[in-house]
């Protein structure tokens, strides 16, 4: 479900830096359209973020995480090759997962 | 599928409507002011709508740091936990409706410290 | 009367050279520019650089009123001394001065600060492209910008890599895109003069999307980016630079605040705010000390730099701004005929006399100035409005009294890629909350929070200020035709150059232009400047 998300995960040294962009509108539940009816809240809630299988960050967001949110944080402990995954779930239930290599 | 979440999202502190019902939510009201803690970002906001926000902590034990734009209607951004060999460094960009405080508030070694900046959105136009 | 030679004759010190010219606003003629007699300062800036006007700057750098030095730095008499002394400027002549400065120093650089492709006609209806061809025939070797963005974020990158490419460097450190925070542009150049490795740091203006539409640079984000510059900073250094310069386009507020606390920086040569001081601040900060200037504008100076390195490390410096008297130095003769080239398919439409002035227009000062009066009353007076604003823009050539406005001379006041004018009903609270938020672009306290233009000029309604109070505080007494403004009530407000997205209006020349040519002639204007609150003997009010 949704846009894939771009991820970059740099490796210098023993620290992994992660990049995410996603592409999510985060409805704040608090604008009115065109017609004046109300747009009803619809954003991300949960994303939690894994090198390999290990958790590297977990983030609960608002909504008020602007329009398509972006994330980054350093971790230690990946290589080059190691993958990073991220996966996030909205209010609506809707969630997706996608994945990078580290450079 | 069936992914595991380590935090659960905490609607009591999303929906609070004030700073403190915020930071009383996630737990964080007996703090102190840290200068270990920061919140770097633009002193003007180029569009309210995207401003980023890097909230960072030197404290040792940082478990978790939260986001909380003091004038948005729901204060509360965003709230990290940091897994041990992750740093407690955390870039992202928030909406804000107008200038406001923006505070980092975290938790360490199970004590709460806070640092904040204000951040200005304004009209615009004008120039030397 | 005096020559060139002993007017510029300059020795050379030291064996690293910057010559540095910056808001030059597109302006390749020369002109007559009348400098500030208001530029307050206010807190730790009250009666500090450069917060000085007339007298009070002439005595913090040991001048003497009426001379050829005071008709440069300030506007005192400036009809007479304008007569005396005449035009300045203009890129045959500052291009004469460059090749002189080049001569007696070898490998010097030249800097372009930026605020260098707008501010004309021919800037506008050539897309930039006169100022690009000046600027390479006059030998920049590196620039940052600021209003170069309203050309729009495609045509600035076509320049820097075409036309600039392998002969300017265009530098940023602050320029970054909105999706990973990448670098746009390099962030700095690095040269070898006279064995000497350099870097010049690039700092374009900070507030480029608040200031001017964002939609013209949708992708880019800007900011002071502190952090960045000492990282890159120290990045030049690590690189092998005895000598650090910022090329900075910050104002010179904010790049007095940065040098107290950036590490490492020898020199930030500034530009945005206009100001033509004729000595650099020394600034301390953890790291040693920091030079700062600002070399004014529309081509009227040109700042020249020594340092003398050895060991490693500067050992001195020689600092002078350079005024460019266009009767004194001979016009370059190549620059001329580019001139000549670049104007001929203009020429008439920028010679029309739309009206005589009976009194001397200029815009630059903290509050209205005569040329900005005249166009809020055209505004008024062909929108039928009862209020109009105009932006606070700190460019803008001057008029002698009793001469002919010419096309030219209306668009060296107007001429942006978004000049529409407005006509907009604002409620009497919204008037105060515009008024406010410009008031504290201007005075808040921290110049990390200014932007480095003037205060909205202001047409019908009168008010009073209060710079030192706080924002929301500063503006009072607002009044329209003597009744005070009422927060409920809605009125006519006609402006232009609006920073949103999608105005149509026609363009401000347009109705200025035909104001003027139904008027034949214009009576001085009576300035509508607001009454100052708490402001009195500052040295940044001429008496
Ligand atoms: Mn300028
Ligand atoms: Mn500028």
């Amino acid at each position: 479900m949704g846009n894939p998300m771009r991820i970059r995960a740099n490796a210098s040294g023993d620290t992994v830096e992660v990049k995410v962009l996603i592409r999510h509108d985060m409805e704040t539940g608090q604008r009115k359209d065109a017609a004046g009816k109300a747009v009803p809240a619809h954003f991300i809630q949960t994303l939690v973020a894994k090198c390999n299988d290990k958790v590297v960050l977990d983030a609960e967001m608002g909504t008020s995480i602007s329009k398509d949110p972006f994330l980054s944080f350093k971790f230690k402990g990946g290589a080059k090759g190691d993958k990073v995954t991220v996966s996030w779930t909205d209010n609506k239930g809707d969630s997706r997962t996608d994945e990078a290599v580290i450079a | 599928p069936g992914e595991v979440f380590a935090a659960e999202w905490q609607a009591g502190a999303f929906d609070a409507k004030s700073l403190a019902d915020a930071v009383k939510a996630i737990g964080g009201a007996n703090y102190t002011v840290s200068k270990d803690v920061s919140v770097s970002g633009p002193e003007i906001a180029e569009n309210g709508a995207v401003v980023p926000v890097v909230v960072s902590s030197t404290i040792p034990n940082t478990e978790m740091i939260a986001i909380l734009v003091e004038k948005n209607p729901n204060p509360l951004s965003a709230r990290f936990t940091i897994p041990a060999g992750t740093e407690p460094t955390v870039s992202t960009r928030v909406k804000m409706g107008g200038t406001s405080n923006v505070h980092a508030l975290v938790k360490a070694d199970g004590k709460w410290f806070i640092a904040s900046k204000e951040i200005k959105v304004t009209l615009g136009g004008c120039g030397g | 009367g005096q020559s060139a030679d002993t007017l510029y004759s300059l020795p050379r010190f030291g064996n690293v050279h910057f010559l540095h010219f910056t808001d030059c606003h597109a302006q390749l003629q020369p002109v007559y520019f009348r400098e500030p007699s208001v530029n307050l300062g206010l807190g730790e800036a009250r009666g500090r650089m450069p917060h000085l006007v007339g007298e009070h700057l002439l005595r913090a750098v040991g001048a003497r009123p009426n001379t050829r030095e005071a008709y440069a730095f300030t506007s005192l008499n400036f009809e007479k001394a304008a007569q005396t002394y005449g035009k300045v400027g203009g890129f045959a002549h500052l291009s004469t001065l460059v090749k002189r400065m080049r001569a007696s120093r070898p490998g010097a650089v030249l800097l372009d600060g930026g605020d260098t492709w707008q501010g004309s006609a021919t800037a506008l209806w050539t897309n930039g492209q006169d100022m690009v061809d000046a600027c390479l025939a006059l030998g920049v070797d590196v620039m940052t910008a600021h209003w170069e963005m309203t050309l729009g974020d495609k045509r600035v990158q076509e320049i820097v890599n075409k036309d600039f490419k392998g002969k300017v460097d265009f530098v940023a450190q602050n320029i970054k895109t909105n999706d990973f925070g990448d670098q746009v542009f390099s962030p700095f150049s690095m040269k070898e003069m006279n064995g000497v490795q350099v870097a010049i740091i690039g700092q374009a203006f900070p507030y480029t999307p608040i200031a001017n539409p964002r939609h013209m640079v949708p992708d880019w984000s800007f900011g002071i980016q502190e952090e960045n510059m000492q990282k890159t900073v120290d990045e030049a250094r690590a690189k092998g630079a005895k000598v650090v310069v910022v090329l900075s386009h910050n104002g010179m507020d904010v790049d007095l605040k940065m040098a107290s606390r950036v590490r490492g920086i020898d020199a930030i040569m500034g530009g945005h705010t206009h100001d033509g001081m004729p000595a650099p601040v020394v600034v301390s900060n953890a790291g040693g000390k920091t030079l700062v200037t600002n070399a004014g504008s529309n081509s009227k100076f040109l700042g020249v730099l020594d340092f003398d390195v050895r060991g490693g490390k500067v050992q001195g410096y020689q600092y002078r701004l350079l005024p460019v008297f266009a009767n004194i130095l001979p016009a370059d003769k190549e620059m001329e005929a580019l001139i000549t080239r670049i104007r001929a398919p203009y020429e008439a439409k920028l010679g029309e006399k739309l009206a005589m002035t009976e009194g001397t227009l200029y815009r630059r000062g903290n509050f209205n100035g005569t040329f900005d009066q005249l166009i809020v009353d055209a505004l008024m007076d062909v929108k039928q409005a009862e209020i109009a604003f105009s932006p606070g823009f700190r460019w803008g050539t001057s008029l002698l009294p009793n001469s002919a406005i010419t096309m030219e001379h209306l668009m060296d006041q107007t001429a942006t890629t978004y000049s529409h004018t407005t006509v907009s009903n604002l409620s009497g609270a919204m008037i105060k909350t515009i008024m406010e938020d410009v008031a504290d672009n201007l005075f808040n306290p921290d110049p990390y929070y200014q932007q480095g233009g003037d205060m909205v000029r202001v047409g019908g309604m009168t008010y009073a200020i209060d710079p030192n109070a706080k924002m929301g505080a500063r503006i009072q007494d607002m009044r329209l035709g003597g009744k005070p403004i009422d927060a409920a009530k809605v009125y006519k407000v006609a402006g232009w150059a609006p920073v949103a997205e999608g105005a149509q209006g026609e363009p401000v020349w347009d109705v200025v232009g035909g104001w003027l040519r139904s008027n034949k002639t214009v009576k001085a204007r009576k300035l509508n400047a607001p009454r100052l609150i708490g402001v009195k003997g500052n040295p940044g009010l001429m008496a």
